[in-house]
């Protein structure tokens, strides 16, 4: 049993005309593995990502995390199934521009719990040092470079330890230079934090930095490749 | 506790709109304030001038002859009752005055002086002379001392319905700025009327003063079924004065209407900046939803807004408000000096002003926060 498993998953969407973007989706994802999924723009590959990360239902079939089907949850459970076990990384780093790098560090922590203590502030010390963003810490989080940004968001999705990562074209929007090293740096959290990875990315460059590659095309899997 | 430092963080992070509605809010609270206090300034200086000194209970006869048979336990039994302010027993008796060849109707009122200044306020009404001193002295009113053209010391020769003439000196003239007051009314001692109109021991009226005015009609009705006496019959001022009473009426429910169509406009105000808040950051919410953050705890961001908006506006508008209404008081004054108005500050009604803004406020992030239930998260990011 892998953490993430999805069972005959389709996705349509509804309206004046029905799309249907994904067609029976069988996936396994293991503990503590690096995956990629990768697919032309339109493949579906994102979708399957937000379904995997529960922001969006299948229509059809089901998603397990960690053993439990995610389709029986309401919204509240689902959103604390998010804060806990998941991390998101998003092409656009979505940091809240009112806060600092450090305060948008801790939000998912403080949804959860009420204040800061000694143990989480040491830990977003580690994140900002592995992340070598010690020194923009207290920044707003518009007064950072694209690759700080995106390395805020990456600390963000690390703050509550989950057992996921799910990155959406997280190199997207930076230079090759930047994208190559935030690559290295995701090697490197797998590594310390034995944390499951999956990235969207239509970079096959970026993929190739992961033990596995899932292609998608016209919404069903195309090819399956480990190491 | 996130919830509301997000809400503290929005509203600094867009300082300037922040800052244009607080001041929308306080701008309508302190016309809501100043309104208000105006109005009841207004009321009660009103209510103060035309009846503040005069009876607002009163208890005649319903007997045929008038008067009242052992007026000492009635007001004994009142004064135990603790309701009133002051009571006073008056002998008041029609009469003439004679001057040269014409008489001219005159009302003797006897009174027990100091029982009846604290009602009437006569001391502080007489502008020449003092009170009368001895059985045959009186007080004289401004008008019918113009009238007759008397002095201090003078004369007055009083014929009595039966047609005795009793002659008094005048001790002192008084205004007490009703000129049919100050026209009609001699004033002495209750024995000196009693005497004069062989009242014998009975007086004709006992009169009364009350704390809150406008409760005298409730009081009125506690005294009667107390007495139960259907010798007597007790009005109250409400009744007298039932043209005022609806003048005043007609005033509180025109500010009434303004204050809660002012009330409305906050509350309306307040909403669409915070729905256009929910818009602007719709796309916070979606990232923070992704993040786990649940739908109450991000809909309690815009009630929080609501909350804080309206605690800062709103005591900013009753401040505002305050100031106004003691500019207002201190710069509309008669060619005298005096003010026009005098000024109460009801601290019940700032206190209910200012909860019922904060409460207004805090409500209308109700809408914006039902808004940001409906968020989808995926929108936001496949927005972007």
């Amino acid at each position: 049993m892998g953490i993430i498993e999805l069972k005959q998953v389709d996705k349509i969407y509804t309206g004046a005309v029905n799309t249907q973007v994904l067609f029976g989706i069988d996936l396994v994802f293991e503990e503590g593995s690096c995956n990629s999924i990768v697919g032309t723009s339109g493949s579906g590959k994102s979708t399957l990502l937000h379904i995997i990360g529960t922001l969006d239902r299948p229509t059809r079939g089901q998603v397990l995390i960690n053993g439990q089907r995610t389709d029986s949850m309401d919204k509240n459970q689902l959103a604390e199934l998010r804060n806990e076990t998941i991390g998101f990384v998003f092409q656009f780093h979505h940091l809240l521009p009112e806060f600092t790098a450090m305060e948008n560090v801790v939000i998912p922590y403080l949804i959860q719990k009420r204040r800061l203590t000694k143990e989480i502030l040491k830990r977003v010390d580690e994140l900002f040092e592995m992340l070598g963003i010690s020194d923009v810490k207290h920044n707003p989080a518009m007064k950072m470079s694209g690759g700080q940004q995106q390395r805020t968001a990456i600390a963000r999705a690390l703050i509550n330890n989950p057992k996921i990562i799910l990155a959406d074209e997280p190199t997207g929007n930076l230079d090759s230079e930047t994208a190559e090293r935030i690559c290295k740096l995701f090697r490197e959290i797998i590594n310390r934090y034995q944390t499951t990875f999956i990235i969207v990315t239509h970079d096959y460059r970026v993929a190739e930095h992961t033990q596995r590659i899932v292609e998608i095309k016209d919404g069903r899997i195309n090819t399956d490749k480990s190491e | 506790m996130l919830s509301f430092k997000m809400a503290i963080r929005f509203l600094v992070y867009g300082r300037t709109q922040t800052i244009l509605i607080v001041i929308g809010i306080a701008v309508a609270i302190s016309i809501q304030v100043f309104v208000g206090l105006l109005i009841n300034s207004l009321q009660r200086t009103l209510v103060d001038r035309t009846i503040g000194n005069t009876s607002q209970i009163t208890i005649t006869s319903a007997t045929d002859s008038s008067t009242i048979r052992s007026w000492q336990d009635t007001i004994s039994d009142i004064e135990k009752m603790g309701i009133v302010r002051a009571i006073s027993a008056s002998a008041s008796v029609n009469a003439f005055v004679q001057d040269e060849n014409r008489s001219l109707p005159i009302l003797v009122r006897g009174f027990n002086f100091a029982a009846a200044d604290s009602i009437l306020n006569i001391s502080d009404a007489i502008y020449e002379g003092s009170i009368y001193r001895s059985r045959r002295e009186v007080l004289v009113g401004k008008d019918l001392r113009e009238e007759l053209e008397v002095n201090l010391g003078d004369r007055l020769v009083v014929i009595t319905p039966s047609g005795s003439t009793n002659t008094l000196t005048i001790s002192g003239f008084y205004d007490l700025g009703v000129s049919s007051i100050n026209k009609t009314w001699v004033i002495t001692y209750l024995e000196t009327v009693q005497k004069i109109f062989d009242l014998g021991d009975r007086v004709t009226s006992i009169e009364m003063k009350v704390d809150d005015v406008f409760q005298a009609d409730v009081m009125a009705n506690e005294i009667q079924q107390k007495l139960d006496n259907e010798d007597i019959k007790i009005e109250n001022w409400k009744e007298q004065n039932q043209e005022l009473l609806s003048g005043l009426e007609g005033q509180e429910t025109s500010s009434t209407i303004i204050q809660v169509v002012i009330i409305l406009s906050v509350i309306i105000a307040i909403s669409s900046v915070l729905a256009l808040s929910v818009l602007q950051k719709s796309r916070e919410i979606g990232i923070l939803k992704a993040m786990g953050i649940k739908d109450r705890a991000a809909s309690l961001i815009f009630i929080y807004q609501g909350f804080l908006l309206g605690l800062v506006g709103s005591v900013a508008g009753v401040a505002l408000g305050l100031g106004l209404i003691y500019a207002f008081i201190n710069f509309t004054t008669s060619p005298d000096g005096a003010q026009l108005v005098d000024l109460y500050i009801g601290y019940d009604f700032i206190l209910r002003s200012w909860l019922i803004a904060l409460l207004a406020s805090t409500l209308a992030g109700v809408i914006p926060a039902r808004k940001s239930l409906t968020l989808n998260p995926i929108d936001v990011i496949k927005e972007v």
